[in-house]
């Protein structure tokens, strides 16, 4: 079997430029869903009914359907309504946050409650409101157990936002295949795309181990 | 005068089991409330009920004539003036010893640093404890980690202080420090509740001693009432059974 270094080497500042939107679209999708998974954990922790349920039907939605259906319904339905045109980029980074989102709220609400209760009741014994006893008794703690899992999420996003291809967000996969078109060619193409995919997400993963170390 | 705490017919059961039954108690000022008692008799309970920790289902409680119970009040403001010493200690594992003590003065009573700081180490020397300002709660032996807790309570300049078996967790060589710095602080003149089994410390530092069992307050006196002269079978027969068991403990035979 030949292998063709020469077409690898054609498309590279293409998949390069690919790369740099998948990291863009990854690093924004991480933050957008991390602050929403964050609203959405704390509201299903509610002790109101008619905001806990909503956020469950929230999660159950986006853990319970194909991130590739919610993809379609984001870039044909919900952007075009919203902004009158489609726009692939946007239309990724909005579904994989709104996706992203559904995880870490378990993330977050596992970890807020995997505390001791003796945590919540001396900071409120002290007086603090609850506000105050999450910000800085609760979270400071609980971020530090929710690492590991935060950090799987992420890298499971990074790879997950290959499926973006589909509505033409020029990332890492729409150059591979279009690579893999132009020159009938399967492993150039596919296994560069998993060499750079892998580095991204073993990077990632090396860097929440430093942070795990230096918050333990 | 108008008494600290005043408690009226408290009422609390964790689902269908009774653990608190017409509770009434009044509290002055400057006293100090020992409440004794078998494990599982509501004295904890109750005591948690004082901050509403736990939420009684009938009943009032009154904090310097404020109702926990009126729903327009703000529970955190009351819970400032009332400082908890919790038998696991409950400190703050991510913080230093002296930001433990000062988090809350700088948060909820908004002092500025340096005098929640000033305040702190002041509160450390109290407790003898000066040399850990720095150190995380985790290098801390139980007792020292105790002493720490009341320093943060105290931070706040409570008008009460609550101690909910501040010495049930601690290896026997270390009770004495936490008792000696909670017995300056009788003498100081805090108004204190304290839910203990330390029987000579309830005798020495309590003003009053309330006995209590299946969740009623059997009798209540004078420590000298209480331990000498109790009038309750059960009251004896809690007192005896102690008294054998300290025995026990000194290798003696209580017969």
């Amino acid at each position: 079997m030949d292998f063709r270094l020469d077409i690898i080497i054609d498309y590279l500042p293409l998949i390069l430029k690919g790369a740099m939107l998948t990291i863009g679209i990854s690093l924004l999708s991480i933050i957008l869903g991390s602050i929403l998974g964050l609203v959405i954990g704390f509201g299903k922790m509610s002790s109101k009914m008619i905001v806990r349920w909503p956020m469950s039907a929230y999660i159950n939605f986006f853990r319970g359907t194909p991130l590739y259906v919610q993809i379609l319904m984001v870039h044909f339905g919900l952007i075009p309504l919203v902004l009158g045109r489609t726009d692939p980029i946007t239309a990724a980074i909005i579904a994989l946050s709104l996706n992203s989102a559904a995880y870490t709220a378990e993330i977050f609400r596992a970890g807020i409650q995997s505390m001791s209760a003796g945590q919540l009741e001396a900071a409120y014994s002290l007086g603090m409101s609850h506000r105050q006893a999450m910000q800085f008794i609760i979270l400071p703690q609980a971020i530090k157990r929710m690492i590991p899992a935060f950090g799987n999420e992420f890298i499971v996003l990074v790879k997950d936002s290959s499926l973006v291809a589909i509505i033409a967000a020029p990332e890492i996969m729409y150059w591979s295949n279009g690579m893999s078109g132009q020159y009938s060619r399967i492993w150039e193409p596919y296994l560069f795309a998993s060499l750079i995919y892998f580095i991204l997400t073993y990077s990632l993963s090396k860097l929440l181990n430093v942070l795990e170390r230096k918050l333990a | 005068m108008d008494p600290m705490i005043e408690v009226i017919d408290l009422n609390k059961s964790f689902g269908s089991q009774t653990v608190l039954k017409q509770i009434n108690l009044k509290v002055y000022n400057q006293e100090v409330v020992v409440i004794i008692g078998p494990s599982g008799s509501g004295k904890s309970t109750f005591l948690r009920c004082l901050n509403l920790l736990e939420q009684p289902q009938g009943g009032t409680i009154l904090i310097e004539g404020q109702s926990l119970m009126d729903p327009n009040i703000k529970i955190s403001n009351i819970r400032a003036e009332v400082g908890l010493v919790f038998q696991q200690f409950n400190l703050f594992p991510h913080m230093k010893v002296i930001d433990n003590i000062t988090i809350a003065p700088i948060q909820v009573r908004k002092w500025p640093v340096e005098k929640a700081r000033s305040k702190a180490v002041e509160l450390l020397a109290k407790v003898g404890l000066s040399e850990k300002a720095d150190v995380y709660p985790d290098s801390l032996s139980g007792g020292q980690a105790q002493r720490v807790a009341i320093a943060r309570a105290l931070a706040m300049e409570p008008k009460i202080m609550l101690f909910d078996e501040p010495t049930s967790a601690l290896d026997p060589e270390m009770v004495g420090e936490v008792l000696a710095v909670m017995k300056d602080l009788a003498k100081e003149g805090m108004t204190m509740v304290i839910v203990t089994h330390e029987m000579d410390f309830a005798r020495e530092v309590g003003d009053r001693v309330l006995f209590m069992e299946q969740g009623i307050i059997v009798e209540e006196g004078t420590p000298e009432e209480i331990f000498e002269r109790p009038i309750h079978e059960r009251t004896k027969s809690f007192l005896s059974s102690r008294n054998g068991y300290a025995f026990l403990l000194q290798g003696r035979h209580p017969f």
